[in-house]
């Protein structure tokens, strides 16, 4: 099975451990630098005009994502193959998972509400597009089951 | 006649800035351009000497601050900021946010946006690496800040000092009036920014202890002292350029003292050598030629159209034009010129003048890489790079920018009232 995991900052631990410890196959690890960001970093703004240009940042970001694909093979505990990307995340998941039979990605946004819109809009875009089998795990704990709400009076469970 | 050259002379020299052919500095266009204007009378010599007068000590203050902050970096200011950011974070993304907007608008404040967007942001995302915490909103808390925050004190932004020579406005005066708007600023940017980026910054939080930095307790106590003397020295009598210099050279001179011997001249000659990139004396040259132009454009008949759009009272709806004028002028030109052809006709009200400050420094958020022809010249240019991925910038800036103008006008109209200056 190819397994396809996709680290992102904050929430990749959880993805590495369950590739390691509920699949079994052949490990690719994706990392993708968002262009925004790198744009944000290295396009000087408006108001430093006529001061050149800033120094270049771009080896920042590469460092950055060589060390978290490190990290994640570290944790993962056996050989992985890397796959280090730049462009927008969400599309380039999609695009790396054409490859794959599984892709293992974490849930982000906003977990104090759960509902219809805690995903962050690009796993959200993930989910939606990838063309294989996914894992969506949780970064943290699972949340207990009380945080399910209450039926609604007029729904199906009320009648 | 004369306004098509000396349009044409502004914006040619805008387009040279921006493209940067063969990597030349910017002055390498703007200079010509100011002795073509002299040299064609557009421009004629008394009132260029004048202006030229009027610029110095402006542009002396900002290589000062350049010097400043770039010494402030060697001796780990920067460094030690992120460190402490990452430790008191806890790491929490949210707190970082908090800790990263505090830091942000301080730098800004003091050393300039130049310091915030050239030394601090690299630091910064460092430091949401270094405690796992996704980068972004960070990142763009720096370079949002870098203009928004950049209103409190005349040094903060070379547009402040531009308006400040050509106003009597002085140092207290102006930081008093603009403490409001600032503050105002800085809370709308944060809400917005915690809205915004509410997905990425609910990543959970891994508390990582990172090792201790050791303060470099003498630059710190350095720039305090130096923003003090910025506050001691209006009353004395001194310009607050002299104050900075005397800040920088303290810093230059105990670093060139500890080189290590054996080193000797040639790490020291080295060192100086920087300094000099540091005070960036081809952007010196920049300004007083991108003056002479602008002074050109002002004279001539495109002046007279502009003198006609200025509001000309500093009640709370002119004041809402002018700072909206001055955010659209420099969204369309670039801040530089837009404060140097908007503050001459309303230098008589420091109101007035005070608003188009609110509109040439957050204005800018609103299409990021500058201003619209910047954008657009860059696609032109760099058609073959990556894209510009410049979507989510314009949305966050389309809804910070209106919003910060708001309040901070509205700020200021109630500093004007408190002060008794409207």
């Amino acid at each position: 099975m190819k397994i396809l995991v996709w680290l992102a900052e904050g929430t990749w631990e959880a993805c590495v451990d369950a590739a390691r410890d509920l699949l079994d196959g052949q490990v690719t690890l994706l990392h993708v630098i968002d262009e925004s960001l790198a744009a944000a970093i290295a396009a000087p703004p408006t108001a430093l005009l006529g001061r050149g240009t800033p120094p270049a940042t771009t080896d920042l970001l590469a460092a950055a994502q060589q060390a978290l694909l490190d990290a994640g093979a570290a944790r993962l505990g056996r050989p992985a193959a890397r796959l280090p990307r730049h462009g927008r995340p969400e599309r380039e998941v999609v695009a790396a998972s054409a490859d794959a039979d599984v892709l293992v990605l974490a849930r982000d946004g906003d977990r104090s509400r759960l509902g219809p819109r805690s995903l962050g809009h690009a796993t959200r875009f993930v989910v939606d597009h990838a063309p294989c089998q996914v894992l969506l795990v949780w970064p943290d704990q699972p949340p207990a089951l009380t945080t399910v709400p209450p039926p609604p009076p007029n729904g199906p469970a009320g009648r | 006649m004369s306004t098509a050259v000396a349009v044409a002379l502004l914006l040619g020299v805008l387009a040279f800035a921006v493209a940067r052919p063969w990597r030349l500095p910017e002055a390498a266009a703007a200079v010509p351009a100011a002795a073509v204007v002299v040299a064609a009378g557009l421009v004629p010599w008394p009132a260029a000497a004048h202006e030229l007068a009027l610029l110095g000590p402006t542009v002396g203050f900002l290589a000062a601050i350049l010097v400043l902050a770039h010494l402030a970096d060697a001796e780990g200011v920067f460094g030690y900021a992120g460190a402490a950011a990452a430790r008191y974070s806890g790491g929490s993304p949210r707190r970082l946010l908090a800790i990263v907007f505090v830091i942000a608008a301080v730098v800004t404040a003091i050393l300039s946006l130049d310091a915030t967007v050239v030394l601090l942001t690299p630091v910064v995302f460092a430091t949401a690496s270094t405690i796992g915490a996704r980068p972004k909103p960070h990142v763009y808390a720096c370079t949002h800040l870098a203009n928004s925050a950049s209103l409190l004190l005349p040094v903060s932004n070379l547009t402040n000092l531009l308006a400040l020579a050509a106003t009597g406005l002085g140092f207290l005066t102006f930081a008093g009036l603009m403490a409001l708007p600032w503050l105002a600023v800085i809370a709308v940017e944060y809400l917005i920014f915690r809205w915004f980026f509410a997905d990425d910054l609910a990543t959970p939080a891994r508390r990582r202890t990172p090792a201790p930095v050791r303060a470099p307790r003498f630059a710190l106590a350095v720039l305090a002292v130096t923003l003090a003397g910025f506050a001691a020295s209006e009353p004395l009598g001194i310009h607050p350029a002299w104050v900075a210099l005397a800040g920088a050279l303290v810093l230059a001179g105990r670093r060139l003292l500890r080189r290590p011997a054996g080193l000797g001249g040639n790490g020291r000659s080295r060192e100086v050598w920087s300094l000099l990139k540091a005070a960036n004396p081809a952007f010196c040259a920049f300004v007083f030629a991108l003056g002479i132009v602008v002074l050109a454009v002002s004279r001539s008949g495109f002046g007279a159209l502009v003198d006609r759009l200025v509001p000309h009272h500093a009640d709370l709806p002119g004041l809402l034009a002018m700072a909206a004028l001055a955010a659209v002028l420099a969204n369309l030109l670039n801040n530089l010129p837009a404060t140097l052809m908007l503050v001459p006709p309303v230098a008589h009200s420091p109101g007035l003048v005070l608003a188009v400050l609110l509109g040439v420094n957050i204005g800018p958020n609103l299409t990021y890489v500058g201003s619209l022809a910047t954008l657009l010249w860059r696609q032109v240019l760099h058609a073959h790079d990556h894209a510009p991925a410049t979507g989510e910038f314009l949305r966050l800036g389309a809804v910070t920018v209106p919003a910060c103008l708001v309040v901070a006008v509205a700020a200021l109209w109630l500093g004007l009232r408190v002060f008794g200056m409207s």
